[in-house]
C-alpha cells in the first residue's frame, strides 16, 4: 500500500549541523537558516536550518507543539501577523533573505503560496475564491482561462465546472480544500506551503489531495506538514522530523531522504516516532 | 400586541373622518387650522428625509471608524475607543437636539450655507447622524469581528494587503451584519423625536430642501400630545394614525433588515 516514490539523491543535505551542503548542482526553493521563532517571549521553534528544494515534496513531521506549523508560518512571513511574534536567524528564498529590509511581506506571500489547515474559502462563488489572487496581484489576461486552468491542475474543474457562480462553501469539505489549493496556485506561486491540508477531511478526499500534491510537485516546490506519517511516506521525498524539548520549544532531529527516515533513521528519537512507540 | 391594539382602536375612527387615501397622499397637513387637513406627506416627507441624511452621515463615518477598529487598530486603541462609543451612546437624545441648535446651526449650517433660520431639518439630521455614529460603529465592528480570522489568513497568504484583506474579504463577509447596523440605524433615526422636536423646526412641510424648517411624524406625536387638544376628537386621534404610519415604516425597516441578515448571512463554523 504505502509505495514511497523517491527521485534520485543528487546530493546527501548535511542537515543537522546547521550549515547547509555547498554543493551548487542542488537547487533549493526555500531554505531556513538557524531559525528561531519565539511568541512574546516563548520560544518555540529553536535553530532549525532546513533547505527545502525545488520541485520536491518536503514533508514536516512530528509529534504536537513541536512548531511544525510555526516552521512554515515563517517561510511566508504569515508568522509575523501574530501579535508579539518574532523570528531570529534566516529565511533564504531564492538565495535572498525573506526578512531583510525592503522585502515586501505582501508581495512575497503573492511568491510563496499557503493552504491551511482547515479548508478557508471566502464566502464568495467558486469563480471569485479563485479570481481573488489574481484580481489583487493585478492580473493581466483572460481571467477565466487562469481561473480554469488553476481549477484544472486543482483537479476540481469537473466537479464544478457547471456552478461556477455557487458559492464555495456549498462545497464538500475536500472539493473546498481542493479550492484553496486552486486558489494558492491561481497566482502561479513558486512554493506552496501546506498546513496540514488533510486534517479536516475524510479518508477519500485525503487520497484526492495527495494524488494532486505529487502532480503539483511537477511545476511547484510543496512543503507539507503532517501529522500523519503515511501520508509523509506516500507524498514526500524528503522529510523533516521536529521535536520538542522540555522548555516546549521544537526543534530538528533529523533531515533526510523519506525513504531513509522511514526505513533506516539515523535517530533513535525519529525510529521511536515512526515505529509508534510514541506520537 | 396591546400597544397595536392601542393604536388600532384610536386611529381605526380616524380614518371614518378622513380617508386613508387622502391621509397618504395629501399634501397639506393643517390638523389644527380652521380648515383642517390631514395629508400626510409633508410628515412623512420630513422623516425621510431627516432620517435619510442622517443615515447618510452616520453610515459612512460608522463603517469607516468600524474598520479602523476591527482591522487596523492595536489592542490599546481598540479598548478604550470603543467603551467610549458606547459611553456615547449613552447620551441623552434631548443633549444632540440643544446640541443641534445651539452649535451646530449657528456655527456650521448657517455659516455654510447661509439659512435664515437656526431651526433647520439639516441640523437636526447633522446631530441625529453623530447621535447614531456609536451604533453603527458598534455592531458593525461586532460583525467584522466574528468573521473567522482564518479568512483573513487565507487573504494575506494570497498576497494581499491589510486595506484588499478589509475592503474585499472582511466587509463582504460581514456585510449581513452591516447592512442591518445601518437598517437598524435607519429605524431609530425614523423613530427618534427629541432631536427632531427641539431642532426640526416644527412647521409641516413638504419640501426637499433640508435648510427648511420641518416637522417629521414623531414631532407631531409630541407636538398634540404636550398640547390641549380633547380627547375624542379628530385631531387627537390624527396622532394614532400617524403612530400607525410610523409604526408601519419601522416594522418595515426592521423585516427588511431580518430579511437581509437571513438571505446573506455566513454560517462559520
Amino acid at each position: 500500500m504505502t509505495t514511497v516514490r523517491m527521485r534520485p539523491i543528487m546530493t546527501r543535505v548535511a542537515a543537522k549541523t546547521g550549515e547547509p551542503a555547498q554543493e551548487t548542482a542542488v537547487d533549493y526553493a526555500i531554505e531556513a537558516r538557524s531559525l528561531r521563532a519565539y511568541y512574546g517571549e516563548n520560544l518555540a521553534l529553536k535553530d532549525v536550518t532546513l533547505p527545502m528544494r525545488r520541485n520536491y515534496v518536503t514533508a514536516i513531521i512530528g509529534p504536537s507543539g513541536c512548531g511544525k506549523s510555526t516552521l512554515v508560518r515563517c517561510l511566508n512571513r504569515m508568522h509575523e501577523l501574530v501579535p508579539g511574534a518574532r523570528i531570529e536567524g534566516k529565511v533564504l528564498f531564492g538565495g535572498a533573505d525573506i526578512n531583510a529590509a525592503g522585502v515586501d511581506p505582501v508581495e512575497l506571500r503573492s511568491r510563496i503560496g499557503m493552504v491551511f489547515q482547515k479548508p478557508n474559502p471566502f464566502p464568495k462563488s467558486i469563480y471569485a475564491n479563485v479570481a481573488f489572487g489574481l484580481k489583487i496581484n493585478g492580473h493581466k489576461g483572460n481571467m477565466a482561462e487562469a481561473v480554469e486552468r488553476s481549477l484544472r491542475q486543482a483537479a476540481l474543474w469537473d466537479e464544478v465546472k457547471d456552478r461556477l457562480n455557487s458559492p464555495a462553501l456549498s462545497l464538500s469539505g475536500g472539493q473546498q480544500q481542493r479550492l484553496c489549493i486552486a486558489r494558492a496556485i491561481a497566482i502561479e506561486p513558486e512554493v506552496v506551503l501546506m498546513d496540514e491540508p488533510c486534517s479536516a477531511l475524510d479518508p477519500i478526499a485525503t487520497m484526492a489531495i495527495e494524488d494532486l500534491i505529487r502532480r503539483l510537485k511537477e511545476r511547484y516546490s510543496i512543503v507539507i506538514v503532517t501529522h500523519n506519517m503515511q501520508q509523509a511516506a506516500r507524498v514526500s521525498d524528503e522529510t523533516a522530523f521536529l521535536m520538542v524539548d522540555q522548555d516546549r520549544a521544537g526543534y530538528l532531529v533529523e533531515f533526510d531522504a523519506t525513504e531513509r527516515i522511514f526505513t533506516n533513521p539515523s535517530h533513535e528519537q525519529t525510529e521511536a516516532y515512526i515505529t509508534g512507540r510514541f506520537s | 400586541m396591546g400597544i397595536v391594539a392601542v393604536l388600532l382602536i384610536e386611529a381605526i375612527p380616524f380614518f371614518g373622518d378622513v380617508s386613508v387615501i387622502s391621509f397618504l397622499t395629501g399634501t397639506k397637513w393643517a390638523p389644527l387650522f380652521a380648515d383642517k387637513s390631514f395629508g400626510a406627506l409633508p410628515l412623512l416627507s420630513a422623516t425621510a428625509l431627516i432620517a435619510g441624511m442622517a443615515l447618510a452621515v452616520a453610515f459612512p463615518l460608522g463603517l469607516l471608524t468600524a474598520i479602523y477598529l476591527s482591522e487596523y487598530a492595536p489592542d490599546v486603541v481598540r479598548s478604550t475607543v470603543k467603551p467610549a462609543l458606547e459611553v456615547l451612546a449613552g447620551i441623552p437624545t434631548v443633549v444632540y437636539g440643544f446640541f443641534a441648535i445651539s452649535f451646530i446651526s449657528p456655527n456650521i449650517v448657517r455659516p455654510l450655507f447661509d439659512s435664515e433660520t437656526i431651526f433647520t431639518a439639516l441640523a437636526a439630521s447633522l446631530a441625529m447622524g453623530i447621535m447614531l455614529i456609536p451604533m453603527v460603529v458598534s455592531l458593525s465592528e461586532d460583525a467584522m469581528r466574528s468573521v473567522p480570522s482564518a479568512l483573513r489568513e487565507g487573504a494575506y497568504a494570497l498576497g494581499a494587503n491589510r486595506f484588499q484583506v478589509s475592503v474585499r474579504v472582511v466587509v463582504p463577509a460581514a456585510l449581513s451584519g452591516i447592512v442591518a447596523a445601518g437598517l437598524l440605524a435607519l429605524a431609530r433615526a425614523v423613530g427618534e423625536t427629541m432631536i427632531v422636536t427641539i431642532a426640526a423646526g416644527g412647521v409641516p412641510n413638504l419640501s426637499a430642501n433640508p435648510l427648511e424648517a420641518m416637522q417629521a411624524m414623531t414631532a407631531y406625536i409630541m407636538e398634540v400630545a404636550m398640547g390641549d387638544t380633547p380627547r375624542g376628537t379628530v385631531e387627537y386621534r390624527s396622532i394614532f394614525a400617524i403612530g400607525m404610519l410610523l409604526f408601519v415604516f419601522t416594522l418595515g425597516l426592521n423585516l427588511v433588515a431580518r430579511g437581509f441578515i437571513a438571505k446573506f448571512r455566513e454560517v462559520y463554523e
